[in-house]
């Protein structure tokens, strides 16, 4: 639109010879802020580099005959500091490290500190991602559905339709088959019974018992800021603790966990951006030429709410990879044989006095990515609203 | 007034119910059951599962076992499972001993957080603003276990002062003075570390406050009748910034019961952190559900405090 709109400008004579504004795209604007804003800057480059050293560590680091092998135990080479060379004598050809050098040290077993960082990094960056990925589309269908529908109420045969959907599916997981499946195709049939009142059914006025169940309760909006609440009152780390104690050990439970307990903050956000949004003119123009609802919200209206999401978006995989970190350090992270920064700093606790080494690399490891995503969260937040920009 | 405060209780009455439903929700349909954690030990025998699911109502469906268990917990009743004291008592054994912890984490964060954040808002863009923004960052992505080990380094290397634990085992025949000092040395490490987020976090925080109300016209006009900048700053600017610090009185309640997890097992600290994460080992449902429910109810109160202090103190707000 822009760029159409200064080529306009260009050709109309009025304008001639007369001094313009340098043109600039967003992203040049964008750029040009951040290259400004220099701790961001700094921080937006650690991360171009965590990302490539992941992805590297997921290749060099698997396989069956990986480049780098995290889990080579070489025990008569046990904590061993950086940059020292290996004892060849004592080493099968196929136990010398790929660089000649343990470039990091070893631990106690005599594994290579950095092919297991390298390991690791895989997990801080996919647990950050995916667990914010799962948080922010939550958010963002949650918080959509407040702030653009919050004014519809829910129906008592909407809330009794849940509550049977989900008791029939939670029976149908637990072993009460034949319960479960009756009251799962129970609610089946009246979505589809309703579905067909809506559509082909001509009748205007309904029997009483279905007025009955008609009856408004409370509006959307309510519904889900008192699910909000709900979450809210959990204490996070605690909960995430819990649930992945009691969950068999594995990477995917964790970046689920995560996400399950960190979306309330992203709905909010989203739910207060949609409702000053659906205020505005473009979106009833929308409206007025016939646009469907979804494509209203997920066309319109959620990139203009995108700033505050993806700041804390940024924010939240900083806090994610905390979080895994502190799992791993406390035991319940990614199950052992496989390396996270996290537990290469719980193993290498003991040895704080003789290998300081191996506190120090994963620690400060973590301290860096999370603050690069930090920095780079907050400098994005100064740069996408205008009204912080001049503040520094 | 009157009509909010009695329809918020309301509210979050409905709020805990839910949080009630949920929290055992997920303990009890997560896979695994209390009677099977130890199956490798000979002593415990299937009559002894029997017996220990009869007495806990574990064979009985869900909502009866979650109709027992809240009302043992409501009239005291509930007993931990590994070791049948009843938790209550646990709970507030813990419980005193993560109160010294949080005191002196809080005073820190508030004593320390509020002169950084104005001074940095005051000399904005400046030296040292720059500088505390920048360790306030750091503060708040440090990992708390490796700064742990960072300060036990320290410590440990410059004074040769024990710091694991509540005070040093069998220092029991020495003068009061050096009895009080091995306790002091033994708070402060981590206190201090349950501090550092909330430095930061807090102030960044009044920073930015202070700022927004630093633009403010009154200030302006304040300055424009030739007042002492001190007098601009501390008395027109900084008792307005102030206003939403009172609310946060209410919000720090939880504080108290999540404490840290991560930070009292390092340090051994037997406070209520400490005994979550014993207790999520051991499977001891009653005391992971009596934690849960305890610290929900605090989040309720701290919020409720907070809406209503804020009604009192900011004549804008009416409910």
């Amino acid at each position: 639109m822009r760029e159409t709109d200064n080529k306009e400008l260009q050709r109309d004579p009025g304008t001639e010879g007369m001094p313009r504004a340098r043109r600039e795209s967003r992203w040049q604007e964008f750029w040009r802020l951040l290259r400004r804003n220099r701790l961001a800057f700094s921080g937006l480059a650690i991360f171009v580099f965590f990302f490539f050293v992941a992805f590297a560590g997921l290749v060099l680091t698997s396989g069956p005959r990986p480049v780098f092998d995290p889990a080579m135990v070489r025990l008569q080479e046990k904590l061993r500091p950086p940059l020292s060379e290996p004892n060849l004598a004592n080493l099968l050809p196929e136990e010398i490290p790929t660089l000649g050098v343990y470039v990091l040290g070893t631990d106690d077993l005599g594994r290579d500190v950095f092919a297991r960082m390298l390991q690791g990094a895989w997990v801080s960056l996919t647990v950050g991602f995916v667990a914010v990925g799962i948080a922010v589309l939550i958010g963002i269908v949650m918080g959509g559905i407040s702030g653009y529908f919050g004014r519809n109420p829910v129906r008592i045969d909407h809330i009794l339709l849940a509550i049977m959907a989900s008791v029939g599916g939670g029976l149908l997981l637990a072993g009460g088959t034949v319960v479960g499946a009756v009251m799962l195709g129970i609610a089946g049939a009246y979505i589809v019974f309703s579905l067909w009142r809506k559509k082909w059914s001509g009748k205007k006025t309904a029997p009483k018992l279905l007025r009955l169940l008609h009856k408004d309760t409370i509006s959307i909006d309510t519904l889900i800021m008192r699910i909000v609440d709900i979450m809210l009152c959990f204490p996070v780390f605690f909960l995430i603790l819990t649930v992945v104690a009691l969950l068999p050990a594995s990477m995917y439970n964790i970046m689920v966990v995560i996400g399950l307990t960190s979306w309330m903050g992203t709905t909010r956000f989203v739910r207060a951006e949609l409702l000053s949004l659906r205020e505005q003119d473009f979106v009833t123009a929308a409206k007025a030429l016939g646009v469907g609802d979804w494509r209203i919200i997920f066309r319109h209206m959620i990139p203009n709410a995108m700033a505050p999401v993806l700041v804390s978006a940024t924010i939240g995989i900083a806090s994610a990879i905390l979080i895994e970190a502190g799992l791993s350090f406390l035991g319940f992270g990614v199950p052992p044989p496989h390396a996270t920064w996290g537990n290469i700093l719980s193993d290498g606790k003991r040895f704080i006095f003789d290998a300081p080494w191996l506190t120090f690399i994963p620690g400060l490891a973590i301290l860096i990515v999370v603050l690069a995503f930090n920095l780079f969260g907050e400098g994005l937040r100064d740069i996408l609203n205008p009204k912080l920009r001049e503040r520094y | 007034m009157l009509s909010f405060i009695g329809r918020s209780i309301i509210q979050k009455i409905i709020t805990l119910f839910f949080v009630m439903v949920l929290s055992f929700l997920i303990i009890h349909l997560a896979p695994g059951e209390p009677s099977q954690v130890d199956p490798l030990n000979p002593k415990f025998t299937p009559e002894m599962v029997e017996r220990f699911r009869k007495a806990f109502h574990l064979d009985e469906p869900l909502h009866v076992q979650f109709v027992y268990f809240y009302r043992d917990l409501f009239t005291g009743k509930t007993i931990s499972w590994k070791d049948n004291e009843p938790v209550l008592k646990k709970i507030g054994e813990r419980f005193l001993n993560s109160l010294p912890l949080f005191m002196v984490a809080t005073i820190l964060t508030w004593t320390l957080a509020f002169p950084i954040g104005v001074r940095s808002a005051i000399a904005r863009g400046g030296a040292y603003d720059r500088l505390a923004t920048f360790f306030s960052y750091l503060l708040y992505s440090i990992p708390g276990f490796f700064f742990a080990y960072i300060l036990i380094l320290l410590v440990v290397n410059a004074f040769h002062v024990p710091v694991i634990g509540m005070k040093t085992f069998g220092f029991t025949d020495v003068s009061l003075l050096r009895t009080i000092m091995d306790r002091v040395w033994h708070l402060v490490l981590p206190s201090v570390l349950g501090a550092t987020v909330g430095i930061a976090v807090l102030s960044r925080y009044v920073r930015s406050q202070m700022l927004e109300v630093e633009d403010q016209d009154y200030v302006r006009t304040a300055r424009a009748k030739g007042l002492p900048s001190e007098q601009v700053h501390y008395k027109h600017a900084l008792r307005n910034a102030l206003l939403p610090f009172v609310t946060m009185f209410g919000l720090m309640l939880p504080g108290l019961i999540g404490g840290s997890v991560i930070i009292e097992s390092i340090f051994s600290w037997p406070g209520m952190g400490r005994m979550a994460y014993e207790a999520i080992l051991a499977r001891d449902y009653p005391i992971i559900l009596s934690i849960n429910f305890i610290s929900a109810v605090l989040v309720l109160i701290g919020t409720f405090i907070s809406d209503v202090l804020y009604m009192v103190v900011d004549p804008r707000i009416r409910l």
